[in-house]
């Protein structure tokens, strides 16, 4: 199959980044090369094959339900960008309308 | 490593979110091959395995998502191990591909890789797919080894037209000379050579594309300065701070997760990852060993690659292990014509380094 701008447009969308002009034409021709490439797959007979979802083999691994700290507040606050006392701090959410 | 009095003494350059296999993507810029500085030392764990060459440290870490480890390893002449999934935590490193991603030694010989192992595998309660198989005294057992080797070398691989000339006539020769030491090599066929690396690309940019949401500029690292609000701080942060190859594989990732193509990609994929990990396990059952090579060329020019698909495909020996939860180590003993470094590659069922490291250790010292 190919894509085209608009798919390309929607996958932006949702992967949250943005692509100028150049970028986007850049972007389609390389998405189209892969999906090519990894078209290939089709070829292989899956039927009856389920889907490999986990790799260990380990089953219902548990630990006691026990309350403790493993990263204290002032620790995952080390690398913000921005922060205010005990708090990330982030541009403004709400807008006036 | 800590806790045994391990000195750390700096941190190394690799490509961006461990995405590449030349060091070239990478924003402190390209790792040079020691060997010939006209040259990449391969990737993504390119610093590391220069690192170790060049004699700076003694003992690296990489990670090793499609070969990260054993490719750079190949390229820089140095040992490179991709640890069985599970058996080292990941706590601490930046997830990449979850289900593919492992830590191991990069090293001068098999010695050092063994101890290191010793210390770093093992359970972990902050990485909830480490596992619980206890670990042995890998450096204690490096001798103990059967005395004829069951080794299996898929002629799909020998017959890859990926393969450098010289590397492949190398190959064939170690071969020879297992024989002569008294060790069964069969060739078998592994029908799924072609699917390796497509389904490696579905799975982890499906995967990537999930982890690197977690890169929203709010919690840690970039943040632009063009946020204004909460859709700017995404597109603009994000779009900013990844690199191309980054964004190429979340955009890729995104593509094959989304509604109407779920199924026939990463569905899809992950039906075709348990015929390969069927037909491993399989061939685990007659066999000590995959015997393979490392990567099909030796190292590269820099910027001499620039098809990204091209770049992909130096990861056609390696990516097997990462896809049927393996383990592999590359080792040093080709040396080719154009004065490179070239590895060889082994692998071995699950959990079985002690094993691996073993008949590592042999072939350092019995082949030539």
């Amino acid at each position: 199959m190919k894509l085209d701008e608009s798919t390309v447009e929607r996958i932006a969308q949702l992967s949250k980044l943005e692509f100028n002009t150049e970028e986007k034409v850049a972007i389609l021709n390389d998405m189209n090369q892969m999906l090519d490439f990894i078209e290939t797959l089709q070829e292989v007979d899956t039927d009856n094959v389920e889907p490999l979802i986990h790799m260990t083999e380990d089953v219902n691994v548990l630990r006691a339900d026990d309350a403790k700290t493993t990263i204290s507040q002032e620790e995952a606050l080390t690398n913000a960008p921005s922060k205010d006392s005990t708090y990330f701090k982030i541009p403004k959410v709400l807008g006036k309308n | 490593m800590l806790n045994e009095d391990a000195i750390i003494i700096g941190r190394l350059n690799c490509d961006e979110f461990a995405m590449g296999s030349s060091n070239e993507n990478s924003i402190y810029g390209p790792v040079l091959n020691p060997h010939d500085l006209t040259k990449v030392p391969g990737g993504s764990s390119g610093g590391s395995a220069a690192a170790v060459a060049e004699g700076l440290c003694l003992a690296s870490l990489g990670s090793d998502t499609g070969g990260s480890i054993r490719q750079p390893a190949s390229f820089c002449g140095v040992v490179g191990l991709k640890p069985s999934y599970g058996r080292v935590s990941r706590h601490g490193l930046i997830a990449y591909g979850s289900s593919f991603d492992q830590i191991g030694p990069l090293t001068n010989n098999i010695e050092d890789a063994a101890i290191i192992m010793e210390v770093i595998a093992g359970q972990d309660d902050y990485d909830s797919t480490s596992s619980n198989e206890p670990v042995p005294e890998y450096s204690n057992s490096l001798k103990s080894l059967p005395k004829s080797l069951h080794i299996a070398v898929p002629s799909e691989y020998l017959n890859s037209n990926a393969i450098d000339n010289e590397i492949k006539d190398d190959f064939i020769n170690k071969i020879a000379q297992l024989k002569e030491l008294g060790h069964k090599v069969k060739e078998v066929s592994f029908p799924y050579v072609d699917s390796l690396i497509p389904t490696y690309y579905v799975l982890t940019t499906a995967e990537a594309s999930s982890n690197l949401a977690r890169y929203d500029g709010a919690h840690y690292g970039y943040r632009s300065k063009n946020s204004k609000d909460i859709e700017t701080t995404y597109f603009k942060t994000r779009s900013e701070g990844f690199g191309l190859e980054v964004k190429r594989r979340i955009m890729l990732g995104t593509f094959v997760l989304s509604a109407g193509y779920y199924d026939a990609y990463y569905t899809k994929a992950l039906r075709v990852r348990r015929l390969i990990k069927d037909k491993t396990d399989e061939l685990f059952k007659a066999h000590d060993l995959i015997l393979l090579p490392t990567a099909p060329t030796t190292a590269f020019g820099l910027d001499e690659i620039k098809d990204p698909i091209k770049m992909y495909l130096q990861d056609i020996f390696t990516v097997h292990a990462n896809i049927a939860g393996n383990p592999a180590i590359s080792i040093p003993l080709g040396n080719h014509t154009n004065n490179m470094p070239f590895g060889i590659q082994l692998m071995t069922n699950k959990f079985e380094e002690e094993k691996l490291l073993a008949c590592a250790s042999y072939m350092m010292n019995e082949l030539n």
